[in-house]
């Protein structure tokens, strides 16, 4: 609590003991008798209810009086100063039997609320922001051969700081001395620690755990990954979802209206003799208790911040809470496949020798062969290669272009390539019945295996289309630009319904639109990709989440929702996190709408008190907001 | 001119909602935000008169929460 609260809650502990006092003494002890009629037992309960009353709620009535010389006439401290006092004035009719320990409890009850429902908002919007205090406050730089203390803004791009170990780095560069694990969890989610060397890209945020880290700047501290996540973060609020607006919209008419109804309540009825005046006015006052629609327009805001707030913990950034909205109606998920399910780089997925042949002979000799050939199939030969290669043993090296090499490697010639180059030499070859790219060998011209090499599925790419099936997703699709037979092969290895091959990057924006118009009124769409070369498609879609981005300003600029890892996974989170989110807010609506219009109703009918109204304005409010709390909790989704 | 202030004790969801209407409609502002989560302000506004116009948004926001306070 800071001191205001400090201050305002001893003021309200005073005001309610106080108020107990009078109120047993009031009840108990025989003031009629002492004070001679019934009357002047009245007169004098309403002089000790003004004491609490007062203590507690003098603010309240003051601010009331200022705001009426603002013209703001449905402020709620004013339609609580109207209700409070309109309570005590029904000391003019004292045959009525008194309310004005309603009064002052209404005014009690309604300050602890307010300082209840201020120290919950405090509470969360802190843990929110010390969730997302990833922003290290100093950099450390060398200045005549002693280590300083600076503002990271301070530090221009190519000045070299220095990181120890547990500090956080503050702004992104690469490594010009010494080694060391990160902790990188409080940008992706990720806990275990990544290995990072000499001339590795590093990004502020990250932990550094174990050695000192000497790191050149390549980035100003405004522009660095972890200014950009707050920024992000810090602004998504601002970008309302639809329930918030439906919110502030209801907010601006149901105050208006309640006051106006409860105007009619308290002078028409009375007017057409249809009862006492004192009854309906109270009736009257106890409608403007529930006229404030805070409860409402706390909790909704609320549930989304910590949605997007506990979403941030896991590495998954919302830029806004209208996505976190659209997200949750998410009917369709379409991926990109080349760096989205797959790595995205190539890899020798088997070898396969003739028979009689060791296949580590095969990819010795496709290794020498491919020596000095810069194709990423080469470099994922060599890359599978474990042995040391001996240039001086190949003598001589002629590439064929798109068929493949041919070498001397010692007194040996071999060729490496596609089916044309064996075909050309006359050499008979095997097919595969694996999927991929097939690398045919021949030493001295005769066969003697194949290499495969493919793109590699993510380990987690199945689970995650799995999870999103279990979270409700009816459709999932498939793009790439990828031959239809190794698109059919990822799919149906990851259970994925449907694919589309051959596709160029504007075709993949016709195929989205086209997948947009299958999605039922209420579905939505999401693409999921690298963010490096389908902009167009993540602007495109409903929802456009971008994966493995940490350090990609494109990716980040480009999507709606943005995964810092490169784990398919994190989407299925994504969505329950924002089906929770939504579930949470809507509760929070009928519950407060609901106790709200029943008390309301009640209270028409003269059967709900002042007791029941503070309940359902402050109390509905407290609970919404501690339900609203429950949206940062995200570790078990 | 854009700039982001952080507001004290803005302890009223409504209010801020009814701060930001008001603010967005004075004349020289173009555009106006109050982050109740955030406890922040963003103000675009005429660059020549952007301290005038910080003073007026202070006193609207009175009107509002009596003891809310931008700090610059």
């Amino acid at each position: 609590m800071n001191k205001k609260q400090i201050k305002w809650r001893n003021r309200i502990i005073v005001a309610l003991i106080i108020f107990f006092i009078v109120f047993a003494a009031t009840e108990f002890l025989p003031l009629d008798a002492w004070l001679g009629s019934e009357t002047n037992a009245v007169y004098l309960e309403f002089a000790l209810f003004l004491i609490p009353y007062l203590i507690a709620g003098y603010d309240v009535v003051v601010k009331a009086v200022k705001n009426i010389g603002h013209g703001q006439v449905f402020d709620e401290n004013l339609l609580m100063t109207i209700a409070t006092v309109g309570a005590f004035a029904m000391v003019f009719f004292p045959e009525t039997g008194p309310h004005m320990a309603e009064g002052a409890a209404v005014m009690l009850f309604y300050q602890v609320g307010e300082l209840f429902q201020s120290y919950a908002v405090g509470k969360s919007r802190k843990s929110i922001a010390d969730m997302m205090d990833i922003a290290p406050d100093y950099a450390n730089i060398m200045q005549d051969g002693e280590l300083v203390e600076v503002d990271p803004d301070e530090v221009e791009v190519g000045d070299e700081i220095i990181v120890k170990a547990g500090e956080r780095i503050p702004i992104d560069g690469v490594i010009v001395k010494g080694a060391s694990q990160l902790d990188t969890a409080a940008l992706t989610g990720e806990a275990v620690p990544r290995v990072v060397e000499e001339g590795a890209e590093v990004f502020s945020g990250c932990v550094n755990l174990t050695g000192v880290l000497t790191i050149r700047t390549t980035k100003p501290f405004g522009e660095s990954t972890v200014s950009r996540i707050l920024e992000l973060v810090e602004n998504a609020s601002e970008k309302k979802a639809r329930t918030e607006n439906f919110i502030t919209r209801f907010a601006r008419y149901y105050t208006p209206i309640v006051v106006i109804v409860a105007l009619i309540l308290a002078v028409v009825p009375p007017l057409l003799g249809a009862g006492a005046w004192s009854d309906w006015i109270l009736r009257g006052l106890t409608f403007l208790v529930v006229s404030c629609p805070c409860a409402l327009v706390i909790s909704v805001p609320l549930s989304f911040f910590g949605g997007i707030g506990g979403a941030s913990k896991c590495g998954i950034l919302v830029k806004g809470s209208n996505y976190l909205e659209t997200l949750a109606k998410a009917e369709t998920v379409v991926f990109d496949k080349t760096g989205t399910l797959t790595n995205g780089t190539f890899n020798v997925v088997a070898v396969h020798a003739e028979a009689g042949v060791d296949p580590d002979l095969v990819l010795s000799f496709a290794a020498y062969a491919e020596t000095y050939s810069d194709h990423p199939i080469a470099l994922s030969v060599k890359a599978a290669y474990t042995g040391e290669i001996d240039r001086a043993r190949i003598k001589d090296v002629k590439e064929e272009s798109g068929h493949g090499i041919r070498a001397q490697v010692d007194e040996h010639i071999i060729a490496v390539g596609n089916e044309k180059l064996m075909m050309a030499d006359n050499i008979a070859w095997h097919e595969c019945e694996l999927t991929g790219t097939i690398l045919h060998v021949s030493l001295d011209g005769s066969y003697i295996g194949h290499i495969v090499i493919a793109d590699v599925v993510k380990d987690d790419a199945a689970e995650a289309i799995a999870n999103l099936k279990a979270a409700g997703v009816k459709r999932t699709v498939m793009l790439t630009g990828d031959r239809d037979d190794v698109a059919r092969a990822v799919a149906e290895k990851l259970g994925i319904d449907e694919y589309r091959a051959s596709l160029l990057p504007q075709n993949k924006v016709e195929e989205v639109e086209r997948l947009i118009d299958g999605t039922s009124s209420k579905g939505t769409l999401a693409f999921v990709g690298d963010g490096i070369n389908d902009a167009p498609v993540l602007t495109r879609a409903d929802i456009g989440i971008a994966m493995g981005a940490m350090g990609s300003d494109a990716a980040i600029e480009a999507a709606d929702i943005v995964l810092m890892d490169d784990k398919p996974s994190n989407i299925a989170r994504a969505i329950r996190i924002a089906r929770k989110t939504m579930g949470i807010a809507w509760q929070n609506i009928i519950f407060a709408l609901g106790v709200k219009f029943v008390v309301l109703i009640l209270a028409a009918l003269g059967i709900a008190n002042m007791w029941l109204a503070v309940f359902a304005d402050v109390g509905v409010a407290i609970i919404a907001i501690l339900n609203a709390m429950r949206c940062m909790s995200v570790k078990n989704l | 001119m854009r700039k982001s202030f952080k507001l004290e004790d803005l302890d009223c969801a409504n209010c801020a909602a009814k701060m930001q209407d008001a603010i967005s409609k004075m004349p020289g502002v173009e555009k106006c935000t109050v982050n109740f989560m955030m406890q922040k302000m963003t103000l675009v506004a005429d660059d020549a008169r952007f301290d005038e116009i910080l003073d007026e948004a202070q006193e609207t926001i009175h009107k509002f929460e009596p003891d809310c306070n931008i700090v610059r």
